[in-house]
This record gives structure tokens, C-alpha cells and sequence, in this order.
């Protein structure tokens, strides 16, 4: 049995489906953050599955930029988290609904 | 030399500048001579210029800068006998105005800026004669009606005066309105609002409708400044503004300017018979209705307004008649003895400690003899008496009418009959003010007005007695003179021979019997009580105002007042208001949705994503 692109992309899409799953029902920022980062994850393997397929370089640049971002994205995340965590002794996103209209 | 006929307008217009800028500071008389001396050096100007038409000169066009070149609108100035004799008419007249006006308005508040308006007012009228296109003709023609607003309204603390701009000012505005669309229309017509081009290819290139329509909004340009029926009523209250205002503005210039666009364009008019009917028509009703009015006024000044617009119904005829040089004839006669009798009459009003109550006057001959002597010239020549000015340019228009038949008899009859009341107003006024018992109250001081006043009366009594001579039956100077001017157009004369010494026979007798019916009535002791009836319309007016106040400014006033009350706070107002209320209404609908709750916005996001991708698998046909 060969592992076909097609198995990358299956796995890819469960990982992905987790990490939303993830998103939606935790309320823990920092559980949020690591699905995020699940879900980020999945994206790059299906770029460079898709990128060894076809025998394109693209797969890899576009893993390499979501990593980059992700990386910034996570520093400002923690930052605030850590700031909220100091003022409130408490990671729960539902407890943070002060914008509400 | 020609180079030299901006100055002409540039002059004027840096007097108007300086005294209106730094007038308190130049100070009185100063700045009163300064502005006599800046039109009369554009007066000495223009005679210069002027010889050569004398001799078979060309008429000439000065190009200064372009202005709108598109349409043929550019800052040029035409020179040619008749924008000629209009500049020596306005500068001649207005320079011996403004050397009255140094004495007639001495200690007076705002001295300075008097003047300042009277050279804005002088500029204005130069440009409007001396343009060469219509573009240019309607700066001047606008600014005409601001200077005369100004000055009417120069003393505005009174609410009588102040109500008399504006009157002038709105009336004059409807004529405008004519004006203006008559220049879109010969722009739409020609491409250009050139003269030239305009006059020189209207008989080829303009169908006889067009040429109605657009001489019928020029028509209505005129009814407005020249005081016409309907237009004529913001004259009478004009006489609110200082008196040598009524001579320069009311008498001798602003009003000609409509006589002078007809003339002007006389291509155009020629091409209309119809509208040229309803002119003459137009001229000679108005010439009989202020007449009319005239005979009932008791303010000395109000007799003379009326007399003018009278006057100006004949001019109005005379164009109407195509007989353009005897309306531009008695034009200029009609500047210099109308002039005469305001500036008189304004020297009265000085010597009387401003009455102008005629009935309050009476026998002031001995105490202001120049003044009379020379109110006495005006008088006559105004009559038409021979061999006075009058007399010459009216028996021209006359004869014109009497000359082209027809139709015309009756217009020509009604000249006559309007030449009968005119003779027994003017008489009136002089028996009433020069004659009989001293009516006037205590207290007053009669007393001859210093030499700055006196002597412009007497050079205009002057040139009122013997500018007819210009242009008689014998020899018809004026008429060479304007030749370049009209060469175009196809003119009406009066008639030859002894019909035309039978016509100025029957003028004459009809004059002599208006003079003797009201020496007759004021000139024998009693004087008649003139109240109710006819009188009482008469000094009314007929009721003209109050009509169109009923029928025009009443309604107008509703319709404003429903849109101020009504229409602005209510459609205005709630549109405006309903926007916002809706923006507010949709937004405390919409804010349901921030629910501050970050897994929310996530699970939104999610949503639309998925949507996304199921919208692209179904236009793919994956189902």
C-alpha cells in the first residue's frame, strides 16, 4: 500500500478539523493558541505534500512564510495573554466580553 | 492715441479703488476733485479721439487681454461714432455731476465714498458702451445696476432709501435675466458673442424666429434698465438716493443703457419686424403712462423721474421705429436737459433745506436766480419749444413714426399727445416752484447754491438750449456723424418737405396749448386743490406698486414663507434627520451581533469559511 498525496491531504484536513474544534470549544487562550497552531500546521503539510507532487519549490516557500507568521503571530498572542493573565489570574476567553455591543 | 482708450475705463475705476479704500484719509473736498478730475481727463480723452471721426475715421477695436476667448468674450473695446458719442455723453455729463455733487454733498458723513461709487459707477458705464462683444457689455451692464444699487441706497439709514436699492436692484435683475438668456441664445446661434461676427453674419445665418426670440430677451434686458413698462416702477423710488444720483444715474446714463443695446444691436432688431413693433409700441405706451402719472406728482424730484421715464419712451420708440439716430439724438439731448432739471431741482432741495414738496414751495425765482434762469432753459427745451434741444429730437422721433405709417399713425398720435402733457408737467413744476406766493414753512432760507452747483447748471442749460442744432432737418450732422455706426441697417426718416414743417408746426401748437392750459390753471393766483380722483391715482402711481405687490411680491412672499416654515423644517429638515434616525436604528439592531465573545467571531469565521468552500465545490459541480 503506497502513501499517496491523497493521504497527506486526508490527515492534513483531520488536522485541521481538530484544531478548529479546538478553537470553537476551549476557553483556555493558551489551548486556543496551540489549536491555532494545529490548524497552521496542517495548511503548510498540504503545501508541501501538494509542493512534492507536482515538483514545485512554491509548497515550501508558502510553509516557510506560515511559519514566519505564525511565529509573529504567537509572540503578540502570548504577549497579550500574559498582559491579561497578570490582571485577571485567569486565561478564559469567555470571561474577556467586554466589547460586547 | 487709440492705444490710449483704456484709460478711459482704468481712470474711473482707480478713483472708485482709491476713494472707497483710502477715502477718510484723502478727505473733503479732496477727494471730491480727485474724482471730477479722473473722469473728466477720460472726457478729454475721448474728444481727442473723436476728430478723426469727424473727418471720415474708421472705427477702430482695441484688444486689451483675452478674458474668455472661447466664446468670443474678450477685454476689447470697440471705438466707433456711437460708442464714441455715448462716452462723450457719459463723461461730459458725469463730470459736470461730479463737480455739482462737490458742493451738494458737502458735510455729508460718508463724502468720500460718494464719490468713490460715483467713478465705480462711471467705469461701469464705459465698459458697458465701450465693449465689443456682449460678454464684456454684461460686466459693464452688471456692474451698472451694483454701482446704482449702491447709490441709491447711499443713505441706508433711511428704510425708504434703503428699500429703493433693493427695489432697483431686484427689478432690474429680471431685466438681466432677459439679457442673459438672449446671450446664450445668439452664443447658441453664432458660436461667438463677438460683435463683429454677430452683426456682421446675422442676416445670413439667423432664421426670423431666432431673430425674435433673441431680440425679445434683449428687449426685456432693456424694459429693465431703461425703465419700460412692466420694468419702469423701480424708477420713481430711485429718487431716494442723493439728487445728483437721479441726474447721473436716473436721467442721464444708466437708464440709456438699454436704448444704447438696441442701437447697439441694431442687426439683430432689424431681422424681427415683430419684436421692433412691440418696441415701438412698448416706447410710446410708457411715454403716455408716465406722462400721465407725472401730471399728479407733488415731489418735484418724482415729477422729473416720471417725466423720464417718459422721455425714455420715446428713445424706446424711436428704436422700435428703426429710426436708431433719433433715439440716440434725443438721448443726448434728453441727458443734458434732463441733468439740467435734477441738478435745478437738487439746487432747490439745497436752497429749501431738502423739501421737495412743490406745494411747499413758490416763488423762488428771486431768491435763486441762476438756478431759475437755467431750470427755465430746461423747461423749454424738455417742452420741445424751437429752437430749444427738445424740440429737434423729438420732432425727429415724431416724424419717423408719421413717416412709416400705418400702425405707426397711432403711435405717432400718442407721441403728440404725451408732448401735450409733458408741456403742461413741466409748466406746472416751474409755476409751482419758481412762481406765485412763497408757500414754503418757516424757516426755511431760500438761498442761491455756491459756484460748483451753478456752474454746471449753466454750461448744461447751454448745451440744452443748442444741441438740437446737431442734428436738423437742414443739417443733419449727427446723422453723418453716426453713419459708420448704422451703415448696416436700413433706418426710418421722417418724411421730406413741407409735411415735415406741417408735423413740427402741429408739435409746436400742441406744446404752446400744454403750456397755456397750466398757466391757466396754477398761474393766476389761487392754486387748484389737486386731491382725490384722479389726482390721488395719479400721485399713486395708478397702484402699480400695490398691484404687483398683490400680484407678485404677495404670492412670492407665501411661497417663501411655506418653503422657510414648512417645506425646510419639515422635508429639508426630516430628510436629514430621518437619515440618521435610520443609521441609529440599524445600528442598535445590528449590535446584537458583537457579543464580545471571542469563540463567537471564531466560530463565525469557521461558518463563513466553510460557506466559502462549499460555494466553490457547488459552482465546481462537485453536487
Amino acid at each position: 500500500m503506497t502513501v499517496t498525496v491523497a493521504w497527506y491531504m486526508v490527515f492534513a484536513a483531520v488536522l485541521f478539523s481538530m484544531g478548529a474544534a479546538g478553537v470553537l470549544l476551549r476557553r483556555n487562550a493558551l489551548v486556543m493558541f496551540m489549536s491555532i497552531e494545529l490548524m497552521l500546521n496542517s495548511v503548510n503539510l498540504t503545501f508541501i505534500a501538494a509542493g512534492s507532487e507536482l515538483g514545485l519549490i512554491e509548497g515550501q516557500v508558502a510553509a516557510l512564510f506560515v511559519m514566519v507568521v505564525a511565529a509573529a503571530e504567537v509572540t503578540v498572542g502570548l504577549a497579550i495573554l500574559v498582559a491579561v493573565f497578570r490582571r485577571r489570574s485567569s486565561a478564559n476567553v469567555d470571561e474577556l466580553s467586554e466589547l460586547r455591543g | 492715441m487709440i492705444d490710449y482708450l483704456w484709460l478711459l475705463i482704468a481712470l474711473p475705476l482707480l478713483g472708485a479703488a482709491t476713494l472707497i479704500l483710502f477715502g477718510k484719509r484723502i478727505g473733503e473736498p479732496a477727494s471730491g476733485w480727485l474724482a471730477s478730475t479722473l473722469v473728466l481727463i477720460p472726457f478729454v480723452i475721448a474728444a481727442v479721439l473723436t476728430v478723426p471721426f469727424l473727418n471720415e475715421g474708421e472705427p477702430e477695436t482695441v484688444f486689451l487681454f483675452a478674458w474668455i476667448p472661447m466664446v468670443g468674450a474678450n477685454a476689447s473695446l470697440l471705438w466707433d461714432p456711437l460708442s464714441a458719442l455715448m462716452t462723450l455723453i457719459v463723461t461730459g455729463v458725469g463730470s459736470l455731476i461730479h463737480i455739482y455733487s462737490v458742493g451738494y454733498m458737502h458735510g455729508d458723513e460718508r463724502y468720500p465714498l460718494f464719490f468713490g461709487y460715483m467713478n465705480l459707477f462711471i467705469a461701469s458705464m464705459l465698459t458697458l458702451v465701450l465693449a465689443d462683444n456682449f460678454g464684456l457689455m454684461f460686466v459693464g451692464w452688471e456692474l451698472v445696476g451694483l454701482s446704482s444699487y449702491l447709490l441709491i441706497s447711499f443713505w441706508f439709514t433711511k428704510p425708504s432709501a434703503a428699500a429703493a436699492g433693493k427695489k432697483a436692484f431686484i427689478v432690474n435683475r429680471i431685466g438681466d435675466w432677459g439679457f442673459l438668456v438672449a446671450l446664450m441664445l445668439i452664443f447658441a446661434a453664432f458660436g461667438t458673442l463677438d460683435f463683429g461676427v454677430v452683426f456682421g453674419e446675422a442676416h445670413g445665418l439667423l432664421s426670423v424666429g431666432m431673430a425674435t426670440a433673441i431680440s425679445l430677451l434683449l428687449f426685456v434686458g432693456a424694459t429693465g434698465k431703461s425703465a419700460q413698462i412692466p420694468l419702469y416702477i423701480w424708477l420713481p423710488d430711485a429718487m431716494e438716493g442723493p439728487t445728483p444720483v437721479s441726474a447721473l444715474i436716473h436721467a442721464a446714463t444708466m437708464v440709456t443703457a438699454g436704448v444704447y443695446m438696441i442701437a447697439r444691436s441694431a442687426a439683430l432688431f432689424e431681422l424681427a419686424p415683430v419684436t421692433l413693433a412691440i418696441v415701438a409700441t412698448v416706447g410710446a405706451l410708457t411715454a403716455l403712462l408716465a406722462a400721465t402719472i407725472a401730471i399728479g406728482q407733488r415731489d418735484i424730484k418724482r415729477v422729473l423721474a416720471y417725466s423720464t421715464i417718459s422721455q425714455l419712451g420715446y428713445m424706446i420708440m424711436a428704436v422700435g421705429l428703426t429710426a436708431f439716430t433719433a433715439g440716440i439724438f434725443h438721448l443726448m439731448t434728453h441727458a443734458f436737459f434732463k441733468a439740467l432739471l435734477f441738478l435745478g431741482a437738487g439746487s432747490v432741495i439745497h436752497a429749501m433745506s431738502n423739501e421737495q414738496d412743490m406745494w411747499k414751495m413758490g416763488g423762488l425765482r428771486k431768491y435763486m436766480k441762476i438756478t431759475f434762469v437755467t431750470m427755465v432753459i430746461g423747461w423749454l427745451a424738455i417742452g420741445g419749444l424751437f429752437p430749444l434741444s427738445g424740440f429737434w429730437s423729438k420732432d425727429e422721433i415724431l416724424g419717423s413714426a408719421f413717416a412709416k405709417g400705418g400702425f405707426f399713425f397711432i403711435l405717432w398720435f400718442i407721441g403728440i399727445v404725451t408732448a401735450l402733457l409733458t408741456a403742461f408737467y413741466m409748466t406746472r413744476l416751474i409755476i409751482l416752484t419758481f412762481f406765485g406766493e412763497q408757500r414754503w414753512d418757516e424757516g426755511a432760507h431760500p438761498h442761491e447754491s455756491p459756484p460748483t452747483m451753478t456752474i454746471p447748471l449753466i454750461i448744461l442749460a447751454v448745451l440744452s438750449a443748442v444741441a438740437g442744432l446737431f442734428n436738423t432737418p437742414v443739417r443733419l450732422g449727427l446723422e453723418h456723424f453716426l453713419e459708420p455706426s448704422f451703415e448696416a441697417v436700413h433706418q426710418v426718416h421722417p418724411p421730406d418737405g413741407i409735411t415735415l414743417w406741417l408735423l413740427a408746426l402741429a408739435s409746436l401748437v400742441v406744446v404752446i396749448i400744454g403750456i397755456g392750459i397750466a398757466y391757466m390753471r396754477y398761474g393766476r393766483g389761487e392754486l387748484p386743490t389737486e386731491e382725490g380722483g384722479y389726482w390721488a391715482a395719479a400721485l399713486d402711481g395708478y397702484g402699480v406698486d400695490a398691484f404687483y405687490g398683490a400680484v407678485i411680491v404677495a404670492p412670492g412672499k407665501t411661497i417663501t414663507t411655506w418653503l422657510a416654515k414648512v417645506f425646510d423644517p419639515k422635508v429639508i429638515d426630516g430628510a436629514v434627520n430621518g437619515l440618521g434616525y435610520a443609521t441609529r436604528s440599524f445600528g442598535s439592531t445590528m449590535r446584537v451581533l458583537q457579543t464580545g465573545w471571542v469563540r463567537s467571531y471564531a466560530a463565525g469565521i469557521v461558518g463563513g469559511a466553510l460557506g466559502v468552500v462549499l460555494w466553490l465545490l457547488w459552482q465546481g459541480g462537485a453536487f
